[in-house]
C-alpha cells in the first residue's frame, strides 16, 4: 500500500512545480517575453477552471445518482463557445476597452460607475461563490481522508479541518504571490495563468487515465463497457426535459457570470481572436473530461461495497485495484482541479472585494486629499492582499460551518443559481441602453432575495438558519411564502423552480424599473459605449479645454499606475491632441482615458471616485456628459465614413486654428520683444545715466561716490552680460553656432556644474547620486554644462523653500537616459510651465533674480542644437526640469 | 513742512537715484515696490504727488493708475508715470488714464526735478485743462 506520507510528499512536490512555473513566466513576463504564454492555447486551458473538483470527482457522483443528467454541466458553456462566441467577443471588447477588473466592475461601470451596483455584485458573488470554494476545500480533504484510510489508518474530523486549514493557507499564499505581485494596469496575472493551464493538462490526463483503465483494465474493451453500461441503471434513467433545459441553461448562466470564468474569459484574456480557437477547442476539452464519467461511475457501483460514495469513485476504483500510481495521478488531478479554481476564484472575488468596497471606503475615511497624499498603491495592493486572505478564511468558516455534509454537485447548481441572478442585467448592460441602475440594482436584489431564501438558506438544512416550522409551512404561517413551494407551485424540484422564480421576476424587475426610472447623463454615456462597442470611436469632438486640472490628475496616475507609465501616458494624450509637454487638454474623453487607465487597478467606480474628486465635478459637468452622450449617439447614428471625415476635418480645423494662432503670436511676440528689450537695456541704462550726473555735479562725500562708482560699473556688466546673451541666443536660433565635440563623463560635468554656481558654500543644498552619473558623454560638453549651470543657477535663485534642496537625478527612460533637476520650492504654476522658456519669461520679483529672463530660453535652443531636449516636468512638488541627453552621442559606461 | 513723494518703483538702483536727487530737493521721499499694494499705499499716506512705474511685480502702473483715478479720495493726486518701453501706444494709454506727466527712461535728473515740481505748483491750482477722470 502506497504510504499516506509519501502521498503528501507528491502533492508538495507538484505545488513546488506549481510555484516554479508561475514564477518562472512572471519572470519571462518581466521580461517582456509573454508571446508564447499567451497564446489561445493557453488562453483555452485556462477557461478549463470551469471543470473544478465538483466535475473532476462530482461528476462521476451525479451520473451515479441521475444518470445522463451531469452533462448538462458540460453543455450549458459547450453551446455558449459554439453559438454565443460573438456575445464573449463583445464581452471580451467592452473588458478591454473600458478596462474592467472583474464583473462587478462591468456592471458598476456600465451603469454610470454607481459604486452601489458594485458593492452588490460583490456580495452576491462573495455569498454565492464561498460555499463553492468551502466546497473545493471539502473535496480536497475527503481525496485525503481516502488514502489516509486506504492506507489503514483512522482519520478523525480534526484532521480533516487540518488539511483543510493547512490547504486554504497555501492557497493564500500562492495566490497573494502571484496574484498580487504588482497592480498590473490590465490586471493580468501570467504566472497564475500558465499554473493553471498545466494543471488544466494535468486534471484532464489523470481523468482519461483513469478512464481507459476502467474501460481497457476492468471491463474488458468498449463493447463490455457499453454492455455493461446498457446493464445498470443509468441507461434506464428517466430523464425530465424540463430539467435537461433548466439545468443547461443554469450551466450556461454560470459558465458567463461565475466571477472566475469571467475573469479568465474577459480580465485575463489577451486577444479576442483566441476566442475563436477557444470556440470549439474548450468544448473538445470538456467533452474529453465527460467521456469517461458514465464507465466509471458503472464500474465504481459494480465493483464497490454498497454505500460507496460514488463521488469518491475516481479515486477509490484505482485504489480498489491496487493502481497507487494511477490513483496517486488521480488524486494530483483533483487537487489542481481544486486548487486551480479556487486561485482564481479568489483573485476575481478579492479584486471585487478591495475595489467596491475597501478602497471606496478608505477614499471617503481619508476625504479630498488622500490619494494626493498617501501612497494609494499600497493601500490597494494591501487591501487586495487582506481581501485574499478574507475570501479564503470565508470559504474555510464555511466549510467548517456546513460540515462537509452535503453532496458535492448540490452545493455546486445552489452557487451556479447563485451567480446566474447576473445574467439578466450583465445582457441589459451590453445589449440594452434603456437599462438603468435602478432597474439593476432591483433585477439584481430580487433574484438575490429569492435564491437566498428559496435555495441558499435552506441549503444548511433544518433548524441551521431556517427552522423546520418555516420550511415546511412558510414564514408565519404564510403558505405561499415556503421556500420549498414559493407562489404556491412546487411542479418541479426546488432548484429548477427556484431558479425559474429568481430569474423571471429578476428580469422582470430589472426591464420595468429600467422602464420607470431615467438614467443619469453618465449611466446613457456609458451605456452607449457598451452596447455600440463595436461601432464606437474616438469622433470629433469639440470641448472647450479645461487645463486647470491637468497636473492634478497626473499626480492621482502617477500614485497609481506609476511614474513612467502616467507620464507616458499623458504625453501621448497631449501629442494627440497636437500639444507638447506632459499636459494634455481635460477634456471629456481625456478625463475618460484616465479613468478607464486608473479603472485597470482601482475598479472603474473608484477610479471615476478619484478623478471626480480630483476635478472636484470642474472638468466635467453635466452639461459635458449629455454632450458626449448625446454626441455619441449622434455619431452612432451617422456612418462610419462621415465619423472618420469630420474627425479628420477637426484635426484639420484643429491645426489650421493654430498655426492662425501661431502666426498672430509670433507678430504680437515680436512687438513684445522689442519692447522687452528696450525695457531691458534702458533700465540698467538710467541707473548708469542717474547717478553719472550725479557724480558730475559733486557735493557728495567719498563714500558716496564710491558706492554710485559701483552701481555705474555693476549696471554696465548686467548691460553687457544681456547683450552676450541676446546675441548667443541669436546665433543659437539662426543655427551658426559651431559645436565643439567632446567626450567626457556626466558625473564631471554635473560636478562642474555645481562648483561653478559657487553651491558648495553654502545656499541651496544639492543631493545626487553618483552612481547613476556614470555615463560617458560625446557632445558639445561647454554647451551641455551652459545648460546644467544655467538650470542649478535657477534653483538656486528661485526656490523659495525654507531648507532649498536641489535633486539632481539621472533616470534610464525610453528615450535614453534624462538628467532631472527638481528642487523642493513651490514650482512654477501651470499657466507658465510653456511660458518659462520665452525669452524675457521671468515669473514675478525679478528684482531678486537678476538677469534678463533669456536663460531658460538659451538652454532650450542648446538642447536643440545638441539634438537633446529639456522640458518642464510637472508633478513633481517643486520646480522639476528635465534634461534629455542627445540622444546618439551618451551611452552608458559599463 | 516738506512736501511728500511717493515713489513706486521695483529696481533698487533706480529707486537709489531718484530718492537722492529728490531729498537734495528738499522732498520727503516714501518708496513701494509692490504693484499689488501700491494704490492702498497711495490712500494711506497720501503723498503730495507720485511717480509711478509701468512695469512692476504684482500689478501693472496703468492698473495703479485706473485705481487711483477711480477712488474720490486720490483722484486728483498728480501722477508722473515712468517706463522703460518707450513706446507711443504706452504714452497714449497713461495720458488717456489721467497721468499728469509721462517720462521715458532713462531721464536726465534735472528733467525729474522740473517736471516734479511743476506737477506739485500745477496740484495747487485746481484748474487743470486736462480732464483726469476720463475713463477709457
Amino acid at each position: 500500500m502506497l504510504t499516506f506520507n509519501l502521498l503528501v510528499a507528491a502533492a508538495l512536490a507538484y505545488v513546488a512545480f506549481l510555484f516554479t512555473i508561475a514564477f518562472i513566466a512572471e519572470r519571462r513576463a518581466s521580461l517582456g517575453k509573454v508571446a508564447w504564454l499567451r497564446g489561445p492555447l493557453i488562453y483555452t486551458l485556462s477557461l478549463s477552471i470551469y471543470c473544478t473538483a465538483w466535475t473532476f470527482y462530482g461528476a462521476v457522483g451525479f451520473a451515479a445518482r441521475s444518470g445522463l443528467e451531469y452533462l448538462t454541466i458540460y453543455l450549458g458553456p459547450t453551446l455558449v463557445m459554439l453559438g454565443w462566441w460573438w456575445f464573449l467577443r463583445k464581452l471580451v471588447r467592452i473588458g478591454r476597452s473600458q478596462r474592467i477588473t472583474s464583473i462587478a466592475d462591468l456592471i458598476s461601470s456600465r451603469f454610470g460607475k454607481s459604486t452601489a451596483l458594485g458593492v452588490i455584485v460583490t456580495a452576491l458573488c462573495v455569498v454565492g461563490v464561498t460555499p463553492y470554494i468551502a466546497l473545493q476545500l471539502q473535496s480536497l480533504t475527503l481525496s485525503f481522508a481516502v488514502f489516509a484510510d486506504a492506507g489503514g489508518s483512522e482519520w478523525v474530523a480534526g484532521d480533516l479541518n487540518a488539511v483543510a486549514l493547512y490547504a486554504a493557507g497555501g492557497l493564500a499564499v500562492f495566490t497573494i504571490l502571484f496574484g498580487t505581485r504588482n497592480l498590473d494596469a490590465n490586471e493580468r496575472h501570467h504566472g497564475i495563468v500558465l499554473a493553471i493551464a498545466v494543471e488544466a493538462v494535468v486534471k484532464l490526463a489523470a481523468l482519461m487515465a483513469v478512464g481507459i483503465f476502467v474501460v481497457w483494465g476492468i471491463a474488458g474493451g468498449v463493447e463490455q463497457t457499453l454492455a455493461r453500461i446498457e446493464a445498470s441503471d443509468i441507461a434506464h434513467w428517466e430523464q425530465s426535459g424540463g430539467r435537461w433545459v433548466g439545468l443547461t441553461f443554469v450551466a450556461a448562466a454560470a459558465f458567463l457570470c461565475l466571477p472566475r470564468m469571467f475573469h479568465v474569459l474577459v480580465v485575463e484574456n489577451d486577444n479576442e481572436r483566441h476566442l475563436a480557437t477557444a470556440s470549439w477547442a474548450f468544448p473538445t476539452y470538456v467533452m474529453l473530461m465527460s467521456l469517461f464519467v458514465v464507465p466509471i461511475a458503472v464500474v465504481g457501483l459494480d465493483l464497490l461495497p454498497e454505500g460507496s460514495n460514488p463521488d469518491l469513485f475516481v479515486l477509490t476504483v484505482p485504489l480498489n485495484q491496487g493502481r497507487e500510481g494511477l490513483a496517486t495521478l488521480s488524486f494530483l488531478g483533483g487537487f489542481s482541479s481544486a486548487t486551480s479554481m479556487v486561485i482564481v476564484a479568489t483573485i476575481a472575488l478579492a479584486t471585487m472585494v478591495s475595489n467596491h468596497i475597501v478602497v471606496p471606503i478608505w477614499l471617503r475615511s481619508r476625504g479630498q486629499g488622500a490619494m494626493m497624499s498617501g501612497d494609494v498603491r499600497a493601500v490597494v495592493l494591501t487591501a487586495r492582499r487582506l481581501s485574499i486572505i478574507g475570501v479564503l478564511t470565508l470559504g474555510y468558516v464555511y466549510y467548517r460551518l456546513s460540515g462537509g455534509g452535503a453532496a458535492l454537485a448540490a452545493i455546486g447548481l445552489i452557487s451556479f443559481v447563485g451567480v446566474a441572478q447576473i445574467l439578466p442585467v450583465m445582457m441589459g448592460a451590453i445589449f440594452w441602453r434603456g437599462a438603468t441602475r435602478v432597474g439593476a440594482a432591483a433585477g439584481l436584489t430580487t433574484g438575490f432575495a429569492i435564491w437566498a431564501w428559496a435555495l441558499f438558506l435552506p441549503s444548511f438544512g433544518e433548524g441551521a438558519i431556517l427552522s423546520a416550522r418555516v420550511l415546511a409551512e412558510g414564514p408565519w404561517g404564510i403558505g405561499w411564502l415556503r421556500p420549498s413551494a414559493l407562489f404556491g407551485f412546487d411542479a418541479l424540484d426546488p432548484l429548477l423552480q427556484a431558479a425559474l422564480w429568481s430569474m423571471l421576476l429578476n428580469t422582470a424587475v430589472f426591464v420595468v424599473g429600467s422602464l420607470l426610472s431615467f438614467p443619469s447623463p453618465l449611466e446613457r454615456l456609458q451605456g452607449a459605449q457598451f452596447v455600440n462597442v463595436f461601432e464606437h470611436s474616438a469622433g470629433a469632438q469639440t470641448w472647450a479645454p479645461n487645463s486647470a486640472q491637468a497636473e492634478d490628475l497626473l499626480i492621482v496616475a502617477q500614485r497609481i499606475i506609476g511614474p513612467t507609465e502616467a507620464q507616458a501616458a499623458f504625453q501621448r494624450a497631449a501629442r494627440a491632441q497636437g500639444k507638447a509637454g506632459y499636459l494634455p487638454d481635460v477634456t471629456p474623453e481625456f478625463v475618460q482615458t484616465v479613468e478607464r487607465m486608473l479603472a485597470g487597478s482601482v475598479g472603474a467606480a473608484t477610479a471615476h471616485a478619484m478623478v471626480s474628486q480630483t476635478l472636484e465635478g470642474a472638468a466635467v459637468s453635466v452639461e459635458d456628459l449629455i454632450a458626449v452622450a448625446d454626441e455619441a449617439a449622434q455619431i452612432l447614428e451617422y456612418s462610419n465614413k462621415l465619423e472618420a471625415k469630420s474627425a479628420e476635418q477637426e484635426r484639420t480645423a484643429r491645426a489650421l486654428r493654430d498655426a492662425n494662432q501661431k502666426l498672430t503670436a509670433l507678430s504680437i511676440q515680436k512687438d513684445a520683444f522689442l519692447s522687452q528689450i528696450s525695457h531691458e537695456l534702458r533700465t540698467p541704462m538710467t541707473s548708469i545715466r542717474s547717478f553719472s550726473e550725479i557724480l558730475r555735479e559733486g557735493g557728495t562725500d567719498v563714500a558716496a561716490q564710491q558706492r554710485y562708482a559701483g552701481i555705474i560699473q555693476d549696471e554696465s556688466i548686467r548691460l553687457t552680460r544681456l547683450l552676450d546673451d541676446l546675441l548667443d541666443l541669436t546665433v543659437l536660433e539662426n543655427g551658426q553656432v559651431v559645436l565643439n565635440q567632446q567626450e567626457g563623463s556626466l558625473a564631471d560635468l554635473l560636478d562642474r556644474a555645481v562648483d561653478t554656481s559657487g553651491l558648495r558654500s553654502g545656499g541651496i543644498k544639492v543631493i545626487r547620486r553618483p552612481a547613476d552619473e556614470a555615463i560617458a558623454l560625446s557632445t558639445d560638453l561647454d554647451r551641455l554644462g551652459q545648460v546644467f549651470i544655467n538650470l542649478v543657477s535657477n534653483a538656486q535663485k528661485y526656490c523659495d523653500a525654507e531648507n532649498p534642496e536641489l535633486r539632481i537625478v539621472v533616470r534610464q527612460t525610453p528615450q535614453g537616459p534624462v538628467v532631472d533637476f527638481i528642487d523642493n520650492g513651490s514650482g512654477v504654476p501651470e499657466a507658465s510651465q510653456e511660458v518659462i522658456f520665452e525669452k524675457f519669461s521671468r515669473l514675478e520679483d525679478h528684482a531678486r533674480a537678476g538677469g534678463a529672463g533669456l536663460g531658460l530660453a538659451i538652454c532650450r535652443e542648446v538642447m536643440l542644437r545638441l539634438g537633446g531636449e529639456i522640458f518642464y516636468l510637472p508633478g513633481q512638488g517643486g520646480a522639476a526640469f528635465r534634461v534629455v541627453l542627445p540622444k546618439s552621442q551618451a551611452m552608458a559606461a559599463q | 513742512m516738506a512736501k511728500r513723494v511717493l515713489l513706486i518703483e521695483d529696481e533698487p538702483n533706480i529707486i537709489e537715484a531718484i530718492s537722492f536727487i529728490l531729498s537734495r530737493d528738499g522732498w520727503t521721499v516714501h518708496t513701494h515696490s509692490d504693484g499689488e499694494t501700491a494704490a492702498d499705499r497711495v490712500r494711506s499716506l497720501p503723498p503730495d504727488v507720485i511717480i509711478l512705474d509701468v512695469m512692476l511685480p504684482g500689478r501693472s502702473g496703468f492698473d495703479i493708475l485706473r485705481d487711483i483715478r477711480s477712488d474720490p479720495a486720490t483722484q486728483d493726486l498728480p501722477v508722473m508715470m515712468l517706463t522703460a518701453r518707450g513706446q507711443t501706444k504706452d504714452r497714449e494709454l497713461a495720458e488717456q488714464l489721467g497721468a499728469n506727466h509721462f517720462m521715458t527712461k532713462p531721464f536726465s535728473n534735472a528733467e525729474v526735478l522740473t517736471h516734479i515740481r511743476a506737477l506739485l505748483a500745477g496740484a495747487a491750482t485746481p484748474c487743470d485743462p486736462a480732464e483726469p477722470n476720463l475713463e477709457p
